[in-house]
């Protein structure tokens, strides 16, 4: 079958999250794509299957009937060398868990989109990120995107990642359940040739093949195995310089990109910075003009990457705040979230000693409010002054970190400083008894006012 | 596709040195493998058509062709009779592996 090449679209195509990534699949023109449809993923496998049906896009869909099935899929047509996508979501995903660490073990270049969905039980289609996140110890590269038209540019940048001779190591997307899945934005479609000029086929070092047969997929016993793992441990850390080259040059030939593993937005002298990850970075940085509008030091630090870790660049970014938070949509039960885990990791080694506080909000598609990240940075800025005390908080459960917003106004610049409490001596603008529900005063304001 | 052989065995000094994830040119062989054979099958080459069933009946690749006849890989045959069982010439006899004198 020969498929009419693309050009680049004279406007922008208006057009969701899914179909970004859609469009970014179709233009790195894969051989194989299996995938079995799960919401809020189900529109990239329908419109991909849809250019498949209709002759728009030359590539074997195999309509499998699991995720399983389909990462399995994926590897075998891997081993022959082929360009491999698919796409998941949440319990999907899971039920990948074992493929995930066949695949990446394998070195199968595979890429992924992952709509990220919270897990059952209780039962939700929601958007939060547990499901990423509780496999991020699987040996893939985690990426995670803000807006649509960086869905379509990292879905190709992810193959030239995934199958860089000194990466081989397979690629997920994850994208924010419905908020960004679903929301439909301008995007720009390079042409066909383009993308092709920028990503040459895939050549496999271990093809699958009668001229050189290889055996593959073989045991390592207690001797060998662990040179396996370094080998993909040392990959993987290759892939933050090759991703980087990778960005660089996306952004020669098409005019966009995307700045690395960690984005740091105003962090330069900031006091306050709140790390996050995905799509409510819009949010975050709205708040962060606000805020500095006011003369307050704060900053967002966006992290691209999961894995590789982007470890030096944080401590780098983090280095003059007097508190750091970590806002994220999963926890770890019983510790913290596994974001928080990580930067305060990344943090015990550098010099900088912030007051540390974990945002756990978002979980199960809750909406995280410009009030939400208003009142983060509020308890940001108390951290600063005084001890945090309990460091893990639910954002809008058991009024969280009302004790932390007692008195926090005599801080300098403190939030709504200016525009709630002019002189009305009350703390805050927020009258003792607590017309807020989400900041009633606690023993410690009753105690001492 | 030439016979596999047993080669020396180079241990890889760092992660270097082996291959990129588990895979590898098929056949490379550094050890044997047959020491559970209880009977061995032994081949009259007298006997023997080059008819090829126990070539292609052999679950482990040990039986090996040799011009007109075939040659058994004693250093990869697990004894399992296959072979001896498929043979239509009886050209090949199971031998305990006591009894040593039998080629």
């Amino acid at each position: 079958m020969s498929v009419e090449a693309t050009a680049r679209q004279p406007q922008p195509l208006f057009m969701s999250g899914n179909e970004a990534v859609a469009w970014g699949a179709r233009l790195a023109r894969p051989h194989v794509i299996a995938a079995y449809p799960i919401t809020p993923q189900t529109v990239v496998i329908e419109r991909l299957s849809e250019w498949v049906a209709e002759g728009k896009l030359d590539t074997e869909f195999l309509h499998v009937e699991s995720e399983h099935s389909a990462l399995s899929a994926c590897m075998g047509a891997s081993a022959l060398g082929a360009r491999t996508f698919t796409a998941t979501s949440s319990q999907g995903l899971l039920y990948m868990a074992e493929c995930l660490q066949y695949a990446s073990g394998g070195r199968f270049p595979i890429v992924m989109m992952n709509a990220n969905r919270a897990l059952a039980l209780p039962w939700n289609i929601y958007g939060d990120q547990q499901d990423s996140l509780a496999v991020l110890s699987s040996g893939w590269i985690q990426i995670y995107i803000e807006d649509a038209q960086e869905a379509l540019d990292m879905t190709i940048q992810g193959f030239a990642i995934a199958e860089h001779a000194e990466v081989l190591t397979p690629v997920m997307l994850n994208l924010d359940g419905f908020v960004l899945t679903h929301t439909y934005e301008p995007v720009d479609v390079p042409a066909q040739a383009d993308v092709d000029a920028f990503l040459p086929p895939f050549r496999t070092p271990s093809k699958m093949s009668l001229e050189a047969p290889t055996s593959m997929g073989f045991t390592a016993g207690p001797a060998h195995y662990t040179e396996f793992k370094v080998q993909q441990h040392r990959a993987i850390l290759r892939a933050e310089r090759v991703a980087s080259e990778v960005d660089q040059e996306f952004g020669r030939r098409f005019g966009r990109s995307y700045g690395g593993a960690v984005v740091s937005y105003r962090c330069d002298g900031a006091d306050v910075v709140l790390v996050t990850l995905g799509s409510v970075a819009g949010i975050v940085r709205e708040t962060v003009d606000r805020l500095r509008a006011r003369g307050v030091a704060a900053g967002m630090l966006k992290l691209r990457f999961m894995r590789p870790f982007p470890e030096r660049e944080i401590v780098q970014a983090l280095s003059t705040a007097r508190s750091v938070g970590v806002l994220e949509k999963d926890v770890s039960f019983g510790h913290q979230g596994a974001v928080f885990s990580e930067v305060s990791s990344a943090l015990a080694g550098s010099a900088a000693r912030p007051a540390l506080l974990n945002f756990v909000a978002g979980l199960g598609g809750r909406d995280i409010s410009r009030n939400d990240v208003e009142q983060m940075f509020d308890q940001l800025q108390v951290a600063t002054v005084r001890p945090p005390g309990e460091r893990v908080r639910f954002v809008g459960v058991d009024a969280w970190g009302a004790g932390e917003l007692c008195s926090p106004r005599t801080i300098a610049g403190g939030f709504g400083e200016a525009e709630r409490s002019e002189g009305d001596g009350v703390a805050g603008g927020v009258p003792k008894g607590g017309a807020n529900p989400l900041r009633v005063p606690n023993s410690e304001e009753n105690g001492n006012g | 596709m030439a016979s596999p052989f047993v080669r020396p065995y180079v241990r890889p000094r760092s992660p270097d040195d082996y291959p990129i994830g588990p895979c590898f040119t098929a056949g490379h062989l550094v050890e044997t493998n047959a020491s559970w054979r209880s009977d061995r099958p032994v081949l009259s080459v007298e006997r023997c058509t080059g008819c090829l069933r126990c070539y292609l009946a052999c679950p482990d690749g040990a039986v090996l062709r040799a011009g007109a006849a075939v040659r058994i890989d004693y250093d990869f045959c697990k004894g399992c009779g296959i072979c001896a069982h498929e043979c239509k010439a009886q050209a090949i006899l199971m031998i305990p592996e006591e009894i040593k004198d039998v080629r």
